[in-house]
């Protein structure tokens, strides 16, 4: 045995530990695995110094392309991430703690989760939240799981959901034995007569997206009247950023309201890891899945936070648990609660504002364009689709030349999102690439 | 400690973006948010401090000792956590044309690569966000393997009874039945009873080797084979890859598919909760059920592709890019020399401890055990009072963490230990010796111990209330 690789016992002190445990090899204490089973070495590359390491994975980041304007949305923004909040979630402590279990020597964790539901809870306006899921499309999955009960099996999900949220629920629901529909889209929202059509007794739960994949908003006020007069639940999928300036969850009467938190200070990452959230009516407590923590007091009376409702989770219930959820996203939702601190609620509107008001400015100028027309009518907040008179990919080959990620092409549309790091002479630049990739 | 919200001043606010540059569009009033938006509003300084305070009553394995069994709780190097800071990394979109993200693919194919190696597997998926969710996806590829092969009667999962509790829950997630089958003795797989519980019924077998005892289990090639035998599938749950890697392989076990908690094995942070990552791999007649995104190369590029018979999609996306990358960095730093040694010093330094504390406690199993070890605490108990909450308690004011309490559940007043092998000789001294003192103290002075902690921030919870009366939020 040697003595590198973040061991800190020397070749000698492990010699003394076998001595003192009277074996002649550490193979001795192998010998419980079959010594046919045992493999004399892996096809894998010799140990490296941390500098040859260093060396090969930077040359690999390398192969990446890192663009200096984003245009492109659909499910992972590209935001400011302030450098207090880089800085307050490298700290070691943060990273390199377990599920915090023993609350005595875990409050800080425990306290940051509890400020994140609460956070959680502000954003949607809904009064429980969780500690978090692995995503956003984890959330919209487990939210159709709480609604299903005997009677109603059958989840009605919304056209206009982001492709891979569809994908997710479904994967799911296939596992629990769940029928699912998808309710078909008219002018990029729900169509409503549809939805009134597939609605009946046996409907769980519709989910929705608000803002949708297409960046529009839907008629949540029709929504909500529809799924609720078949007392089904209404389950809407947020983004954080918009709703601090739209209309909440709660205010439209929705039973549970989830999405993706990556908005919220974490970086775009390939995509991931990303940060799920879940919140919900008093009544559908017990039905959250996760961790949740609690205020509650120590023995000398004073206030202490704990992890709690574990009943519901897979320590006690096992086989009857409806989640196997364990590990969260702890992390990341410390990364939100210092972003939403570091912001403000003024702060948070006013990026949310911009990406409304920038959104509206590079679709007003790209409309100027021949042949790049608003594909739906419908409001929007920061993504929309235009059509495009040349081919999505060769119009986004000239954009990426100059560093530009162009929209996202869908069929021969484009999906394009603004945010507030795009400056007004990006937007300006990017209209002029695309006028002239046009005419060319 | 304040709340963050208690911090807060109104009008307090912080700069961070320019000045609007466009002509402001107004939201139609019908969409706008009315509810107030009661977030803090506090300066950068306040802030720096609230965090700091938090982490200061924070415990992560940068603090002290962290014996979670089960858990692996070794040290997380800094370097991976480098890594993923590099704009070439954290800044790709994960939708931008796979042309321009072929080394952030590079790292997904190239931790394949050394994963499969390391399982003994033929394929890997990185999507599954968790252990947990690497299970629910191992465990629909059984399923539609055995739907594709029209076996629909295939109902039920054997799950050892000292197992993880997410086995069982996440079979029911896939309305599979559980069947628990009691260990022996010697904590391993009673046969004879798995014997008689295999069938035609039977969808597969999830178990982790070494055994959630700590022991590993020297007739898994008879286990496997009985599963085999009556059509089912074996399931390897990886929370204990950490004690065999380099030594021996589930693949070459007779296990079909795997999953890795890459927070445990391979040294990337927990970050009190997660983010984890839960890749499986597993033998070739799966692979057409992965999920999507499969990295493969295509004509001399790294591509996308969806597996012919696929289960769809776990999550968003393809999997926590960051985490895998910081576990791709640590196994090339190790190498085929320091993984199996990563290995073989855990069980050594597992089997010291075990050693030195096995006159003072109660060991649960006869040794050697592998990278972690049971100790029964009953007798304590029954003759001092003392309980292993009272003695995990104990160890809160001697800066370490406590081991996992009362897991196995087959164990009465269980402390399950790994020290895993990123711990030095005196570490692990000065814990035996705090073990002992504790031991000393629970006859002489018992009440002491169950006073436990007095050193701490707060004393010991009140679980109850908080679990009657759930105050989740800030009451403002």
């Amino acid at each position: 045995m040697g003595n590198y690789n973040y061991i800190p016992s020397s070749s000698r002190e492990q010699e003394e530990l076998l001595e003192i445990l009277g074996l002649e090899s550490i193979d001795d204490l192998f010998k419980d695995i079959p010594s046919d089973l045992k493999i004399d070495e892996l096809n894998i590359p010799s140990g490296k110094s941390e500098v040859e390491v260093r060396r090969i994975i930077e040359a690999i980041a390398r192969k990446n392309q890192v663009f200096t304007s984003v245009f492109r949305g659909a499910g992972s923004y590209n935001h400011y991430i302030p450098s207090i909040v880089k800085q307050i979630t490298m700290k070691e402590e943060f990273l390199t703690a377990y599920t915090p279990y023993q609350a005595e020597i875990s409050q800080g964790i425990l306290q940051s989760i509890f400020e994140f539901q609460t956070m959680v809870s502000e954003i949607t306006g809904m009064p429980v939240s969780n500690a978090s899921v692995y995503d956003g499309s984890n959330a919209a999955a487990e939210a159709v799981n709480m609604c299903l009960d005997k009677k109603r099996k059958k989840a009605l999900i919304s056209g206009t959901t982001h492709p891979m949220t569809i994908e997710t629920i479904k994967t799911y629901c296939h596992g629990m034995g769940t029928e699912v529909e998808i309710v078909p889209t008219i002018n990029g929202q729900t169509d409503l007569d549809a939805l009134e059509e597939m609605m009946d007794e046996s409907i769980a739960c519709f989910y929705v997206q608000h803002p949708n994949y297409f960046g529009c908003l839907e008629d949540m006020e029709s929504i909500e009247k529809l799924v609720h007069a078949s007392k089904s639940k209404l389950i809407m999928g947020i983004n954080p950023m918009a709703t601090s300036i739209l209309k909440t969850p709660f205010e439209y009467g929705a039973d549970i309201a989830t999405g993706e938190g990556q908005p919220l200070g974490l970086a775009m990452n390939f995509g991931g890891p990303y940060l799920g959230f879940m919140a919900t009516t008093e009544k559908l407590t017990r039905k959250l899945p996760g961790r949740i923590v609690g205020q509650t007091t120590d023995k000398h009376g004073e206030r202490a936070f704990v992890l709690t409702l574990q009943a519901r989770e897979q320590h006690i219930r096992r086989e009857k648990a409806s989640s196997n959820i364990c590990s969260n996203q702890a992390h990341c939702a410390l990364t939100a609660s210092v972003y939403l601190s570091a912001m403000g609620p003024e702060g948070l509107r006013d990026v949310a504002t911009h990406c409304y008001s920038n959104a509206h400015y590079l679709q007003k100028e790209l409309a100027k364009i021949s042949g790049f027309d608003l594909v739906n009518t419908s409001e929007f907040f920061h993504e929309f689709v235009t059509t495009s008179p040349i081919k999505p990919e060769i119009l986004n080959q000239k954009l990426q030349e100059k560093g530009i990620l162009g929209g996202l092409p869908i069929e021969e549309n484009i999906l394009w999102c603004v945010t507030e790091m795009n400056t007004k002479e990006e937007m300006d630049t990017l209209v002029s690439l695309v006028k002239e990739a046009c005419e060319a | 400690m304040k709340l963050v919200f208690e911090r807060s001043v109104k009008g307090r606010k912080n700069d961070f973006i320019p000045k609007l540059e466009v002509e402001e569009t107004v939201l139609p009033d019908k969409f706008s948010r009315k509810q107030e938006l009661r977030l803090p509003e506090i300066s950068q300084v306040d802030m720096s401090r609230h965090y700091t305070e938090l982490a200061d009553n924070s415990f992560g394995v940068n603090n002290g000792f962290y014996p979670l069994g089960s858990c692996t709780m070794k040290y997380n190097p800094k370097i991976n956590d480098e890594m993923t800071q590099l704009p070439g990394f954290s800044q790709i979109h994960p939708m931008q044309p796979i042309e321009t993200a072929q080394g952030s693919m590079k790292i997904y194919h190239l931790a394949e690569e050394l994963l499969a190696e390391i399982t003994g597997m033929d394929a890997m998926t990185f999507q599954p966000a968790a252990g947990a969710q690497g299970e629910l996806t191992g465990i629909m590829l059984i399923k539609a393997y055995h739907e594709n092969n029209q076996d629909f009667k295939r109902n039920k999962i054997i799950v050892p009874d000292s197992a993880h509790g997410t086995n069982p829950a996440t079979a029911s997630m896939v309305n599979y039945d559980t069947i628990n089958i009691p260990s022996k003795e010697n904590g391993r797989v009673d046969l004879d009873k798995l014997r008689e519980v295999v069938g035609d019924d039977t969808a597969g077998l999830m178990l982790t080797n070494p055994s959630t005892v700590g022991l590993f289990e020297h007739d898994i090639i008879e286990i496997t084979k009985i599963i085999h035998d009556a059509g089912g599938l074996c399931y390897y749950d990886g929370a204990n890859l950490n004690a065999i890697m380099g030594t021996v392989r589930p693949g070459d076990m007779g296990f079909d598919v795997v999953h890795l908690n890459i927070h445990k094995t391979f040294s990337t942070p927990h970050g009190g909760g997660g983010p984890g990552a839960g890749p499986i791999g597993c033998k070739e007649f799966l692979k057409p059920y992965l999920p999507n995104y499969h990295v493969i190369e295509k004509d001399g590029q790294l591509v996308f592709d969806t597996p012919e018979k696929s289960i769809g999609q776990v999550k968003t996306f393809y999997g926590h890019f960051a985490v895998v990358l910081r576990a791709v960095t640590y196994i090339l730093f190790l190498g085929k020399e320091g993984i199996p040694q990563a290995s073989q010093t855990a069980v050594l330094n597992a089997n010291y401890m075990r050693e030195q504390l096995k006159d003072n406690f109660e060991m649960a199993y006869e040794g050697p055990c592998m990278h972690e070890f049971v100790m029964s605490l009953d007798t304590l108990k029954k003759e001092t009072g003392v309980t292993a909450l009272d003695v995990s308690k104990a160890l809160l004011d001697n800066g370490m963490h406590p081991p996992t309490m009362y897991f196995p559940d087959v164990v009465k007043e269980a402390l399950m230990l790994e020290p895993t092998e990123t711990e030095s000789k005196e570490t692990l001294d000065k814990v035996i010796r705090v073990f002992k003192q504790i031991h000393e103290q629970a006859y002489k002075n018992p009440q002491l111990i169950k006073d436990a902690p007095s050193q701490t921030l707060i004393g010991r919870v009140d679980e109850t209330t908080a679990a009657r009366n759930p105050i989740l939020t800030y009451q403002f």
